[in-house]
């Protein structure tokens, strides 16, 4: 019944969706000094601008009563308005979303090639030389706090060295076409190696360990015994079955490479959601908080059930029950 | 039980044969870890960082930290008395490297201690109840907390709560007991069908009593494991928070270290004795536990054995 699976898992995400909403909405009720008070001390906004968000959304009335103005509010598109530049949240999000998709997208697309290839291959040789090496560094580079790593690279490659820019999202020289091009992508090799390093090297451990345990099923066995080379047992047979936890792990995990996006921008002043989100924690600005946590969680919720339906259609005994 | 009153007086109780037979495992096991090398320095090395913290109050004095009686050059490369070289309030790198063992690991394992508490509960009780409507409501806050980005999550946390240690270490293990909970419910409910569960139960044990002397120390090993390679995270999220200016400045913290040099203009201006240290030590402390918590999770899942 794969209808029957697809609906479940929408429904599911629907439901995470309210509950990270609910959750949105009191989390940011139980701070210390209400909301109308902080929307008062907020400089950039005049009377009758904060007189306006109070009344949108309904500061003043009861909590069950504002629930409802936010729910109403968020759903047609209204996140507030920023405390430090009066600005919707909503634009300043979407105006800072585009580095952040690059940074996350190129990062993450490195981190699941190289992690994946260097598992499988130190699985298959297990105890080998680059099974060792490939291990030893994942597991230094997994216990590297992202930020750090990042100053490194920065100290090493952009202060000593000068081969790439020490941040930013381009030169803003008015370059065009394949020039720009290549200079975002001179400005994006630091951040997204910081983030490809810290990711590849825990999908390199997932990706080893599960290969290791499919590695010694009887299929595999089988497949030897019929006289299969190794690259075939490998590629058809093996990789197959192990890539599915590592499928889970990978998605799951995207929460947290959205989270690490935030220290990696602030550290290279990369001016996507990342150094929002910090530029929002500096000056109080709840609204925008607000909205980047909201944001992140719709963008993992949507990957979960992006990976939930292929799963489902990899792996059919999971979308039959 | 009756059982063992009735035959012969040499016989051990019961308890002491449990306990025995508990020793005799725990014994079997540190044979099987004593050949995990990776373990076996993991170990070592988090029992001297776990030293390190310990002493750390007869190695360095408070007015050696206190930006106002640092003694030292400030912002200087290491020279004599300071291996490390210093800050901008003249303050020993290696002092501050030293402190910060305090913190890093008390944030480390005190959140961990929160997170696998909280994990553990909610896991055995919904991996007893499988199948209940218990289950179902626990499961689904588990994997609602599993799902949300859980980083975010932390920063808004802590950036609404304010910067406190405490604060810090409550904000932690709500958000990575999902983790723990998620595996312990496994193996509880693993554990629940075995048929010595089933025979205390015709005996008329009661839930508590099943939970507690069959489920819970069955399921132990599991929780010891996930709990070592959570230390390792806690510590990693409590450098994360600190670099974003989210920790107790109060307090120092190798993270705090990183902070504290970052916004001083550290990285500009080329002062890598100030930055290199903190971050060697949490690298090398989150390793530790790393290696700890494989080599244990080795010995303990036979499969990964080889």
């Amino acid at each position: 019944m794969r209808w029957r699976y697809l609906a479940r898992k929408v429904g599911w995400a629907m439901v995470t969706l309210v509950f990270v909403l609910a959750f949105n909405f009191f989390l940011f009720r139980i701070m210390p000094g209400d909301p109308a008070g902080l929307l008062a001390r907020s400089q950039r906004l005049t009377e009758a601008e904060v007189a306006e968000q109070r009344a949108l959304f309904g500061l003043d009335e009861p909590l069950l009563h504002q629930f409802g103005t936010y729910l109403k509010q968020t759903l047609s598109g209204n996140l507030g308005t920023s405390y430090l530049t009066g600005q919707p949240v909503v634009d300043t999000i979407t105006s800072r979303m585009w580095p952040t998709v690059l940074l996350v997208g190129v990062g993450t697309i490195i981190a699941i090639v190289l992690g994946l290839m260097m598992g499988i291959r130190g699985a298959w040789t297990r105890g080998s030389r680059f099974d060792r090496s490939s291990l030893y560094g994942s597991l230094t580079l997994y216990s590297t706090p992202e930020g750090w790593l990042g100053m490194m690279l920065l100290i090493i490659f952009a202060g000593t060295l000068k081969w790439f820019p020490v941040g930013g999202y381009d030169s803003g020289n008015g370059d065009t076409g394949i020039e720009h091009v290549v200079d975002v992508l001179n400005h994006l090799v630091l951040p997204a190696a910081t983030l490809a390093l810290g990711y590849g090297a825990s999908y390199m451990i997932v990706m080893r360990s599960s290969l290791i345990e499919v590695k010694d099923e009887d299929f595999v066995g089988t497949a030897r015994a019929k006289g299969l080379t190794e690259t075939m047992i490998r590629r058809k047979h093996a990789v197959p079955n192990a890539f599915l936890p590592s499928f889970t792990l990978i998605v799951l995990s995207f929460g947290f490479v959205i989270g690490g996006a935030i220290v990696v921008e602030t550290i290279f002043s990369y001016p996507g959601i990342g150094q929002l989100t910090y530029q929002a924690i500096d000056a109080y600005d709840y609204p925008v908080l607000q909205g980047v946590f909201l944001v992140s969680s719709l963008a993992v919720v949507i990957a979960n059930l992006f990976a939930d339906v292929t799963y489902g259609f990899l792996d059919p005994r999971i979308s039959e029950v | 039980m009756t059982v063992t009153a009735t035959s012969s007086q040499s016989l051990p109780s019961a308890r002491k044969l449990v306990w025995r037979r508990r020793r005799q495992a725990v014994a079997r096991n540190w044979l099987l870890y004593r050949h995990n090398r990776q373990g076996v320095v993991g170990l070592g090395v988090m029992v001297f960082f776990v030293a390190l913290a310990l002493v750390s109050p007869l190695l360095v004095s408070p007015a050696d930290i206190e930006p106002a009686t640092a003694q030292g050059v400030p912002n200087s490369p290491p020279y004599s008395g300071y291996p490390l070289g210093t800050d901008n309030f003249g303050r020993s790198v290696l002092d501050l490297v030293i402190v910060g063992s305090r913190i890093s690991l008390l944030v480390g394992i005190t959140a961990t201690l929160v997170a696998v508490l909280l994990g553990a509960t909610i896991g055995v009780v919904s991996g007893y109840y499988g199948g209940t409507r218990l289950d179902t409501g626990l499961n689904a806050v588990t994997n609602w907390f599993l799902v949300i980005p859980w980083l975010v999550l932390a920063i808004v946390l802590s950036a609404i709560l304010g910067a406190s240690v405490w604060i810090i270490i409550v904000v932690i293990g709500v958000t990575s007991w999902a983790q723990p909970a998620r595996l312990i419910r496994a193996q509880a409910l693993s554990v629940r069908e075995r048929p010595y569960v089933e025979r205390a139960r015709v005996l008329g044990c009661s839930d508590r009593t099943i939970v507690a002397r069959h489920i819970l120390p069955n399921v132990a090993p599991v929780i010891f494991a996930n709990a070592i390679l959570t230390v390792a995270v806690a510590i990693l999220t409590e450098t994360t928070l600190s670099i974003l200016g989210l920790g107790d400045a109060t307090a120092i913290s190798w993270g705090v270290v990183i902070e504290q040099a970052f916004s001083a203009g550290a990285m500009t201006n080329g002062y890598w004795w100030w930055l290199v240290p903190p971050g060697v030590a949490i690298v090398c402390v989150t390793l530790a536990f790393t290696m700890c918590g494989y080599a244990l999770d080795e010995v303990l899942n036979p499969k990964l054995r080889r």
